[in-house]
């Protein structure tokens, strides 16, 4: 029974895992083959990004079961400190890959960081509130990162928060980050292999994590955090865990963003609310708790706007359309109803038996 | 003189807020649900007010008339048809998203209609300003009508919602709708009665809110529609008078901000303020706690 | 020495005084029962007792250790357990994994071990997995190990929740009205299976019902607690006898 159980896990990891590689294929021999439009081209990365925001999403949002609207400030965390670490060790490190795997590690554990002073205070917090209240943590760091300005001379780094000039560099000093105009000159580091590979990676963290004491005592919490508790959970522990990883695992995305553009800015479209809201409909689509769905429903509606977009002026108005029709009939208790009374399986006459992941 | 009248367009924009808010935080105390389309409702009445005003050379009462129908009719469609199937469903994200379908719409509507063009709108109030102590401070005439109609609107809900019997069953349905329910009250009703107020006062909201800032975008309502949430949420969400002091509070904080530290940080400002809120009072200022029996 | 051993405990919430001047005393082995009307306060001391409130009163000794006043996780630790009147399983997750959630503090393996499936995490793994299928053996859940929680029948939810507790190796199991909701015979079946696990586990239980029959049964000795007060306490026999409990239950 035991083995049946590991087994049947693993093959479950294995498909996700399997589906992404496949992705990956299909993609690269189509791009070899010189058929594939450069239009979606350039959506092979954010197609990647875009996963890895859903999968880490739903670590909070199904696995852990808060509801979080700033996910996308930890993606910006992840961008600017990737980006400047880029731009400043630009000489001291002149190999590529080993700058760009510092420059993630480096977006991990900022927004890690940012996740845990963030997590401490909100995690308190219940249900909406603390949707709320995520939501504007995610626009004050949108919001400071645009009065931000560094730069850097022979003495050393510089901050400020009013403009270029007080900074007081020296006349051969650059500057670094430049308040609204952000950082530009990023090398372009990502690529499509890259991002899949951080894919694969972030994956793998996750259902590994999902699939352990802590991932068990992480969906006790999000079950029932009365009877957790009483059986010696440790609440704040594990939901700060939980966010933790979530924030750290979007810091990646942010870093892969920032490399894949020459120039970044925190605009209200990239790391605004809006964007929180858009990887929240990820996760919602394809299926709260399953890491499997909210990928593929991140790659489907990253791509699915640009095929639309023979439709010019009536795409997003169809792509708003298509998102509440599918909320409507995957949710609504009667269209529940009648999917079950007209189901394939019961009209083959099967028993469905509902088995636990 | 600069606090007073800072003071005071601070108050304006915040009964803005105010009226925005008490739409929220009527719908999230009867249907449990975050309304993301209510921002955006705002601003298809601010385009209907706009059309009717230029196209169709209607005067201004007549105008406001017809957004403040228009946006009710909305208003009750779209809790018909996407909210009311999904009322029931096992988790309540399925409506959130739903609602940020309905906002996407909305939107893109208004992009399809109006176009992507900012467009001017029109004075609405054309009264003269009000000049005190020996013109040293003005105050608009806009301003006053915007603080007048906050607290109109308020009095008015309260009494209401106090004195008339669909007031009362809103109360009831926001308690409990099974108990409602068994009381004889038609809950369906009741909530389609709420979002009808909840949709005309953001067409209010909306009218005022492009008469003080006079362009007019498909994606105007969005962030008004955050903040006036973020009101909701920081007078306590589900309470009237809570709703009212946060959108005031809310706007006074933003215009100090944006006066006193930074414009570019007033809205980060106003979000710190709300945390802050938060963290020392989890149910904002007036909203009642509610503990999980065990 | 008492294993559990309370004394003067009382809590209020606004002005009304919940709980009051509450004693009890419940030696290693017992099985204990905690009975009265409704509201009369049986889940508030199931409450303070396991830390969900604090007491503003009293003091709770559990095997010579202070308690008072820690929290719920700490007397877990310390070794209490209990189960709850509306079950509260973890609904989204397979019945074997309950009751590995119940092992959590049992066992441990650090978190790069659960990431890179290191020795640490094999092992311990098996261990859970023993355990727990021993647990859902002895509550006859066996079967059921990979059904999602919520889809198990009430009675076996009930169940459930017992081996979750068990499942933490308490000293004291506390049981919140674990026959409410059921037909006679389930709870029949039920009764049998909390003597067994009594019996099995050497466990001391302290039970509340509402029905005084269901106790008579089982318990050796009772207290009764009416209006958050004690109305009665001692052997099971006497105090069903007692003329003020008969008034509390059957009214004037």
């Amino acid at each position: 029974m035991e083995k049946k159980r590991w087994n049947k896990t693993a093959k479950n990891n294995a498909v996700t895992y399997g589906i992404v590689v496949l992705f990956w294929v299909a993609m690269t021999l189509w791009d070899q083959s010189g058929n594939l439009s450069s239009l979606m081209r350039g959506l092979l990365v954010p197609v990647c990004i875009y996963a890895i925001m859903a999968v880490s999403l739903n670590l909070t949002v199904g696995i852990l079961g808060e509801l979080s609207l700033g996910h996308a400030g930890f993606m910006c965390v992840g961008a600017f400190a990737s980006a400047f670490f880029t731009n400043l060790m630009k000489e001291t490190i002149p190999f590529t890959p080993l700058r760009f795997a510092l420059a993630i590690l480096i977006a991990a554990l900022f927004a890690a960081i940012f996740g845990v002073i963030i997590g401490i205070p909100v995690l308190r917090l219940q249900g909406d509130y603390l949707a709320i209240v995520t939501l504007a943590f995610g626009e004050i760091i949108k919001n400071f990162v645009n009065i931000l300005y560094v730069g850097k001379d022979s003495r050393g780094l510089h901050f400020s928060i009013k403009d270029t000039l007080s900074l007081g560099l020296e006349d051969e000093g650059v500057v670094l980050v430049k308040g609204p105009q952000g950082i530009t000159g990023t090398s372009r580091d990502a690529t499509f292999t890259i991002g899949i590979i951080l894919l694969l990676i972030s994956l793998f963290i996750i259902l590994r994590l999902i699939q352990s004491r802590d991932g068990r005592a992480i969906k006790a919490i999000r079950d029932n955090q009365i009877a957790a508790e009483s059986i010696g959970i440790n609440i704040t522990k594990y939901k700060l865990m939980a966010f933790t990883v979530s924030a750290a695992l979007a810091g990646v995305a942010g870093a892969l963003y920032a490399h894949n553009l020459s120039s970044l800015t925190a605009t209200s479209q990239n790391f605004g609310y809006n964007m929180s809201i858009m990887i929240l409909v990820y996760v919602v689509l394809g299926g709260i708790g399953s890491i499997r769905g909210s990928m593929i429903a991140a790659a489907v509606l990253t791509v699915l706007p640009e095929l639309l977009r023979g439709l010019n002026d009536y795409r997003m108005l169809i792509y708003a359309v298509i998102l509440i029709v599918a909320m409507l009939l995957n949710w609504a208790p009667a269209a529940l109803a009648f999917r079950e009374k007209y189901s394939l399986k019961r009209l083959l006459g099967r028993n469905k038996t509902k088995e636990a992941e | 003189m600069s606090f007073l009248s800072y003071l005071i367009n601070g108050i304006s924009l915040g009964s803005v807020y105010a009226i925005i808010a008490l739409g929220y935080t009527m719908v999230y105390g009867i249907a449990k649900m975050l309304n993301f389309a209510h921002g955006d409702v705002i601003m298809i009445g601010a385009y209907v007010m706009l059309t009717a005003m230029t196209s169709l050379m209607a005067p201004t009462i007549p105008a406001l008339l017809l957004a403040v129908v228009a946006c009710t009719v909305l208003g009750v469609v779209i809790e018909r048809v996407a909210y009311r199937p999904l009322r029931n469903a096992s988790s309540p994200l399925a409506v959130l998203i739903t609602a940020i379908g309905v906002s996407y719409l909305l939107q893109n509507i208004a992009l399809l209609v109006f176009g992507a063009n900012t467009k001017s709108f029109p004075s609405v109030v054309q009264l003269p300003a009000l000049s005190l102590a020996g013109g040293k401070l003005v105050i608009s005439s806009l301003t006053l009508v915007t603080i007048l109609a906050c607290i109109v609107i308020m009095i008015g809900l309260t009494l209401f919602i106090k004195k008339t019997k669909a007031g009362q069953a809103m109360l009831a349905v926001s308690e409990d709708k099974g108990a409602a329910q068994l009381m004889g009250i038609n809950v369906n009703g009741t909530i389609a009665l709420t979002f009808a107020i909840g949709s005309a006062l953001a067409a209010i909201a909306g009218v005022l809110l492009c008469s003080a800032y006079p362009s007019l975008t498909p994606y105007t309502g969005s962030m008004p529609g955050i903040k006036a949430f973020v009101a909701a949420v920081f007078g306590g969400i589900g309470s009237i008078p809570g709703a009212m002091i946060g959108g005031i509070l809310l706007g006074v904080i933003e215009i100090f901000g944006r006066a006193y530290i930074s414009s570019q940080m007033a809205d980060a400002i106003v979000f710190a303020v709300l945390i802050v809120v938060l963290l020392v009072k989890p149910a904002g200022l007036l909203g009642k706690k509610i503990q999980e029996k065990v | 020495m008492a294993l559990l051993e309370v004394k003067n405990l009382g809590i209020s919430f606004g002005g009304l005084r919940a709980v009051n001047g509450f004693d009890i005393k419940i030696e290693k082995g017992q099985l204990y029962g905690l009975i009265g009307p409704n509201g009369a306060g049986k889940t508030t001391v199931f409450n303070l007792l396991t830390g969900v409130y604090k007491p503003d009163t009293g003091s709770i000794i559990l095997d010579g250790k202070d308690i008072t006043g820690k929290k719920t996780i700490e007397i877990s630790k310390a070794g209490i357990a209990r189960t709850f009147q509306n079950i509260r399983l973890f609904k989204e997750m397979s019945v074997l994994d309950n009751v590995k959630a119940g092992l959590h503090n049992k066992h441990s393996y650090s978190f790069l071990s659960g990431l890179f499936h290191l020795p640490a995490y094999h092992s311990v793994e098996k261990q859970m997995n023993e355990q727990a299928m021993e647990l859902l053996k002895v509550f006859e859940l066996e079967k059921e190990a990979e059904t999602l929680a919520s889809n198990l029948p009430y009675g076996k939810q009930r169940k459930l929740e017992i081996a979750r507790a068990m499942a933490t190796e308490p000293k004291l199991l506390l049981l919140d009205e674990p026959a409410a909701g059921m037909n006679p015979n389930e709870t029949k079946t039920l009764m049998e299976m909390i003597e067994f696990v009594r019996e099995h586990f050497q466990m001391t239980i302290l039970l509340i019902e509402h029905d005084m029959k269901l106790v008579s049964g089982i318990c050796e000795e009772l207290t009764v607690l009416n209006f958050g007060e004690v109305l009665a306490q001692g052997p099971t026999g006497a105090v069903l006898n007692n003329p003020q409990v008969i008034t509390a239950y059957l009214g004037e």
